[in-house]
């Protein structure tokens, strides 16, 4: 919403200038192109990963590329490749770590749901330890895939009720 | 079959170790006496017609059914005279033990771990002896046949 | 006139001997997830005021059960999970797989099939040593040289992306030979992204390897020497490195290495400086290899005539019925390609040294045909970078602990391959 450039008037001066909108509306607006990530990878799906972030696909034009790598400073957890379970309390713990509000990205079919992998060392998918709020499909993802769930996470940060104190 | 180079030295060296021998598909295989591997390998590495200075690769099979139901196979190779080999041990005990080598390649030490962690082999003189791949309080040996492939032992989350 | 008086320098500085400035040694952690740790590892250095005084490292985070997973599938599903093991050049552990399948059936794939992997396998060596350099750079603060090489990998990631659909896990290699021949204008393509390459290349050369700042960090850091490096069993850049010029390419001849003209680079010191200029010139030299298969590739077949091994083509397999019996008898459970028993090792070069496939068919109760076996009993891969962290410790022993970072990333450590 771009204000309009009507000439100041004394006799009605917040008018152009001011928008008027909910709390929530703003802040999830400030929130969802300010994401620091926390890039959790483990495994292939980092080979794209390392694409989306550089130049070709450039994750940044979307506010969401910034690598954080200390969970309390990262707003979003990705978690990028397979975990296995002897990885799966460390994922829980940076999970843990991080502060609120906080949201997961599960990168690939590995994290999503096992992938290729269903035997004795490799988890079915982190939502088995901690909550996913979006599922990249892929093994792995195309880049394009990866930007259209940062989109859809930023559209699903725009809309939820923030948490605020 | 003619005999190579490496399976008359440790012939004329230890008369009893060579079990068998075989070429299949061009490598160059020896079966061992399962006491035999660290003499063995030392002849192999220091003897200046032979000098395997590689250790390539350890690693077990499981011929869960047959007898003997262990092969320990271990892969050399000679820089100089490029060339390789490959040794197996065979041994029907449950928990297998034969001889580190460690004394002879640093190498050996994680190879033998994994070995170790993977199939159960054990591995005497070997300096420390632990789990590598798994984590401590996994049970039971994942490679072996007769481990189930999706036996999880989790440590956190919900258990299978 | 007494000369003996303190030296005024005495009185401000102690030397870490005196009591007052007792030093102690410190345990840090690092990792499993740490910034400068491409992949999960852990690494426990024991600090002395800056120096390392000992290391161990646990892994096995990223362990997916390579093994178990390829003895419950047939011989070709086993190939995607090769792709996973060196997720950066995956096209040569499948090459490494499916070789050894083949000398397991005895069969040799005709020569437009094996120009077809060469190049391939190139490509991604490329690739592989692209993403070494730049991830390693990064993180020595050269932010420009890894946008750079990112931007040549997807050069080259377009070119596998024409031939198989998929840019990082391609399952580009059918045991008996390629799946596909190279689609149109994919030549002139790979011409093209070979000067692309080459220009990034110049300018990274531009940009690290005169740079004091590089210069310093990485001369004479993670030194391993030529006898050491033997003992640990170091194979490719890092062996190289150290001045022994094993390759495969050279020392056990596969593909068509050695019909066309290249040359093995060798350093002196084996340390991290040494280690990057290797894999420099490496990738100069991988150019070299693929311009000439581009213009010596022949025309023919780019996989054996062999119905019990290949896949017909599709035109037939949705046009006849007997090109539809044969995908199903390739295709369908309890069938499939059946590989006589016996066991096979074929080493090939990858990205980060030999890479060996040790593959075992065994019969398997029930599914047993004629002493064939249409699953394999055991494929172990020889990962060359476990073998290069194993002797981590070693080569950050009396180094500075910020040197472990330039060590981490020339040994280029890749998870899948350690941990399996
Ligand atoms: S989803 Fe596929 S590419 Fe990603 S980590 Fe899993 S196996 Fe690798």
């Amino acid at each position: 919403m771009i204000p309009s450039r009507s000439p100041f008037d004394p006799q009605n001066p917040l008018e152009g200038r001011v928008i008027t909108t909910p709390f929530d509306k703003v802040l999830g607006w400030a929130r969802k192109y300010s994401l620091f990530v926390y890039p959790f990878v483990t495994a292939c799906c980092g080979m794209e990963y390392m694409s989306v972030s550089s130049a070709h696909y450039d994750l940044d034009r979307f506010g969401a590329a910034f690598p954080r790598f200390s969970p309390r400073q990262s707003d979003v957890l990705w978690v990028v490749g397979t975990v296995s379970h002897k990885l799966a309390p460390l994922v829980r713990r940076v999970y843990d770590q991080m502060t609120d509000p906080k949201w997961v990205i599960a990168f690939g079919a590995c994290a999503s749901c096992g992938g290729p992998y269903d035997n004795y060392a490799t988890m079915q998918g982190i939502d088995t330890v901690l909550p996913v709020d979006i599922y990249i499909a892929g093994c792995p993802p195309r880049p394009e895939a990866v930007l259209d769930g940062v989109v859809k996470l930023q559209k699903m940060i725009q809309e939820s009720k923030q948490v605020w104190k | 079959m003619e005999k190579s180079l490496a399976h008359r030295k440790i012939e004329e060296k230890f008369p009893q170790a060579v079990l068998d021998s075989h070429a299949q598909h061009g490598d160059e295989t020896l079966i061992l006496r399962k006491e035999a591997i660290l003499d063995v390998a030392r002849l192999l590495k220091e003897d200046s017609e032979l000098q395997f200075n590689f250790l390539m690769d350890i690693t077990a099979v499981d011929y869960l059914g047959r007898q003997p139901r262990f092969e320990i196979v271990y892969h050399f190779m000679s820089l100089p005279f490029n060339r390789r080999l490959r040794i197996k041990l065979q041994s029907d005990d449950l928990y297998p033990t034969v001889k580190s080598l460690t004394p002879l390649w640093k190498t050996a030490n994680w190879l033998e771990r994994e070995c170790f962690d993977l199939y159960g082999i054990r591995f005497e003189g070997h300096p420390n002896l632990t789990r590598i791949m798994l984590y401590e309080g996994f049970e039971g040996h994942p490679l072996r046949k007769d481990y189930p492939k999706t036996k999880r032992q989790p440590l956190i989350g919900p258990q299978n | 006139m007494d000369t003996k008086t303190a030296s005024p320098e005495k009185e401000f500085f102690f030397t870490a001997t005196e009591p007052e400035f007792r030093t102690q040694e410190m345990l840090l952690n690092m990792g499993p997830s740490h910034p400068a740790m491409h992949g999960i590892v852990k690494i426990a250095v024991k600090l002395q005021g800056e120096l390392v005084v000992d290391a161990d490292i646990e892994i096995g985070y990223l362990h997916r059960a390579f093994e178990k997973s390829c003895e419950a599938c047939t011989w070709n599903q086993a190939i995607i999970y090769t792709d996973r093991l060196n997720y950066v050049s995956p096209i040569i552990n499948n090459v490494g797989y499916c070789m050894a399948v083949e000398k397991l059936l005895g069969v040799e794939i005709p020569p437009r099939g094996q120009y077809i992997r060469t190049l391939l396998c190139e490509v991604s060596r490329v690739a592989d040593h692209l993403t070494c350099v730049a991830a390693a750079a990064m993180e020595l603060g050269a932010m420009t040289v890894f946008l750079y090489m990112m931007k040549g990998r997807e050069y080259l990631y377009e070119l596998l992306e024409d031939f198989c659909g998929a840019r990082v896990t391609t399952t580009a290699v059918r045991v008996g030979g390629q799946p596909a021949d190279l689609p149109e204008g994919w030549t002139e393509k790979l011409t093209r992204a070979i000067k692309e390459v080459r220009v990034i290349l110049k300018e990274c050369h531009a940009l690290l390897t005169c740079n004091r700042i590089f210069y310093d960090r990485v001369r004479g850091t993670g030194v391993m020497k030529a006898d050491d490096a033997m003992n640990w069993g170091f194979t490719g850049p890092c062996l190289r490195a150290a001045g022994v010029d094993y390759d495969v390419r050279k020392y056990f001849p596969y593909l068509v290495y050695d019909q066309v003209d290249w040359a093995i680079p060798v350093g002196t010191q084996g340390d991290n400086y040494d280690r990057y200029l290797v894999r420099m010139e490496e990738m100069e030299q991988s150019c070299r290899i693929l311009e000439q298969c581009a213009k010596k590739i022949p025309n023919g077949p780019h996989s054996v005539q062999d119905k019990r091994i290949m896949l017909p083509d599709k035109k037939d397999t949705y046009g006849n019925i007997e090109g539809l019996m044969n995908h199903f008898k390739l295709i369908m459970h309890g069938h499939g390609i059946r590989v006589p028993v016996g066991e096979a090792y074929q080493a090939v070069e990858a990205g980060n040294g030999e890479l060996g496939f040790y593959v075992v068919s065994y019969p398997i109760e029930g599914e047993e045909k004629d002493g064939c076996a249409s699953r394999p009993w055991k494929a172990r891969c020889r990962p060359p970078c476990f073998h290069f962290v194993a002797a981590l410790p070693d080569m950050i022993k009396g180094d500075m602990v910020a040197d472990v970072i330039p060590t981490f990333g020339s040994i280029n450590m890749i998870g899948g391959e350690l941990d399996r």
